[in-house]
This record gives structure tokens, sequence and C-alpha cells, in this order.
């Protein structure tokens, strides 16, 4: 992917209002992919006695993720909405950790985008959190 | 036969309320989103007033998806520790030390209508509350209780109450 690409897909997601209150930052798009991480905030804290954040969070993060990865696919249409997501979440994730999110849209039809998406915090390969997810591809009035 | 004169209903509701304030006011990313629950009885609302920073598409405009999914999540979180709490609270025990946050296991939300740039409510019903794990579907609607925005279905880890009634996840 160009890198002017990725650097409007950044944007784009930066200037989304929910997604700039939870500090998501964009670093690769392309092919149906995409990759998206989110900095440990005090704020984001689910589990006072842990500091663990808060599941709620790390789903806005994976939903966004989802979305990109829908939007960069080479047959994607002007926009998408999800339709399904299940979350499952495997652990909790290590507080002070920055949380990756890593989406693949694995199969498109002309109007269904299929997507897995994966949350880790760089502490093991065990995933913090997984979902799968179904969008819809908006084509206009074709 | 008689029975105990009841308390003065003040005192009851004053009760009710400072436990559901303090079991919601000990996260901070409930304060962060901004949610608030209201309370009849033991019947819980959860509430998602408007923000401009919980907007997920622009164009639409439209809330964010994950901030509905969040909301869906904190109102099913904070009703299973409803349920816990409140039988302490009926047997006239200040409730000291709140039980440990379940633990969501998975939740699966069905986005049935764009969010609108409004409000939004939710209500969660435990369907099967266990020993270990719980069920819960949640709902949240806007304007309209019988056009619900999003639905969700949840599996969850209770805490394990231990002997000196503290209580673990582990």
């Amino acid at each position: 992917m160009p890198a002017d690409r990725t650097e409007i897909a950044r944007q784009f997601i930066a200037s989304l209002p929910h997604c700039e209150a939870l500090g998501m930052v964009l670093t690769t798009i392309g092919a149906g992919e995409a990759e998206i991480y989110m900095p440990y905030s005090e704020k984001l804290i689910g589990d006072p006695e842990s500091g663990v954040i808060h599941g709620g969070a790390v789903s806005a993060l994976m939903d966004t993720c989802a979305g990109a990865s829908v939007m960069s696919h080479p047959n994607a249409g002007l926009a998408t909405a999800t339709l399904d997501l299940r979350i499952d979440y495997m652990r909790a994730a290590k507080p002070g950790a920055t949380i990756t999110a890593h989406a693949i849209c694995y199969h498109m039809t002309r109007a269904v985008g299929f997507v897995r998406v994966s949350a880790t915090d760089g502490t093991s390969d065990v995933p913090v959190a997984a979902a799968t997810g179904a969008f819809t591809v908006e084509r206009g009035n074709s | 036969m008689s029975r105990a004169k009841p308390e003065p209903i003040q005192v009851v509701k004053e009760r009710r309320d400072a436990a559901l304030s303090a079991l919601v006011a000990r996260v901070p990313y409930i304060s962060f989103m901004g949610f608030e629950f209201e309370r009849r009885g033991d019947e819980l609302t959860a509430v998602m007033p408007y923000r401009p920073d919980l907007i997920g598409n622009p164009a639409l405009p439209a809330l964010h998806g994950g901030a509905l999914a969040a909301f869906l999540e904190v109102t099913a979180l904070i009703t299973l520790s409803w349920s816990m709490v409140w039988p302490k609270i009926e047997a006239g025990e200040t409730v000291d030390v709140l039980p440990k946050f379940p633990k969501t296991i998975d939740l699966t939300v069905d986005y049935l209508r764009s969010g609108l740039p409004r409000d939004a409510y939710a209500r969660a019903e435990i369907t099967r509350a266990g020993r270990r794990y719980a069920s819960v579907q949640v709902e949240a609607w806007q304007d309209n209780r019988a056009r619900p925005t999003v639905h969700a279905t949840g599996h969850f880890l209770m805490p394990v109450l231990m002997p000196d009634n503290r209580t673990s996840n582990d």
C-alpha cells in the first residue's frame, strides 16, 4: 500500500470523534488488512483493583480496525457499518500496555464483508481478545 | 402475628442508591464514557447521554459501534453485580465491601439500526445466573423502545464468593 494512502487512512481514523477520544492510531492498511493501536490510559480502566483496561474499549478498537479492513479491501464499497461482532475475551490485558488490533477482511461479497480481528498487548502470543464480524457494504444505488 | 415495623421509605431508598452509586463510581471507564444508571426498585436502566465524542461515522452521523458495544457490556456487568449486591441491601446490610466484577467471557453484538446522535438507554436481563457462569441478554434503544438499536448476548465468569465474604474470579 502506498505511503500516501496509509497516511490518508491514518488521518481518517484519527478524525473519527470516538476513535480520537480513545487515542487510536492506524499504522497499517492495505488489501483487506488493517492494524490500529490504542495506548493505555487510566481513564479506560475497567477493574480499579488491577488497573486492567475495560473490555468495552478493546471492543471499540477491534470494531474500528475491522471496519478499516473492510474499507481497504480491493472490492470495498463506499461505506461500511457493523452488522454483528462476536468478541471473545481470552485474558486480561497487561495494565500499562498498548493494545494493538489486527484485522483481516477474509471474504467480501457484493453486500457483506467477513472479518477476523485479534488484539494483543505485546506480552504474549495469546491475544487478549479476538472477534469475528460481518459488515455491510454500501455500494450507492448500484 | 406481628411483623417488624417497616423502615421509612427514605432510608430504604438511600441505602439502595448509595450501593448503586458505589458500584458504578469505582470504574473509571464508566465515568469516562459518561454512562449513568437509573433505578426503579431492583430494575436498572443504563443511560448513555449523547456526546459528540461518541460518534464513529460523522457523515451520517452515527454513534460508534464500539461505544454501543461498550454500553451494552457495562450494562450487563453492572446488572450482574447489582443482582449480587441486592439481596444484601435488602437484608439491611450496608455494603462496605463490594463484590469483584464478573469477567466477560464473550459478547455477541447485533447492530440492528444505526445509532442516532441522541441519548441511548439499555436494560439487561439475566437469562441464567449460575454459580460460575451467567448468560445475559442486553438491549439498547433510543427514541423508540420498540425499535432497539443494538442487542447483545454475553457470557460472564462470576466471582467466587470466599468464606470471609470477599470475592475472587480465580
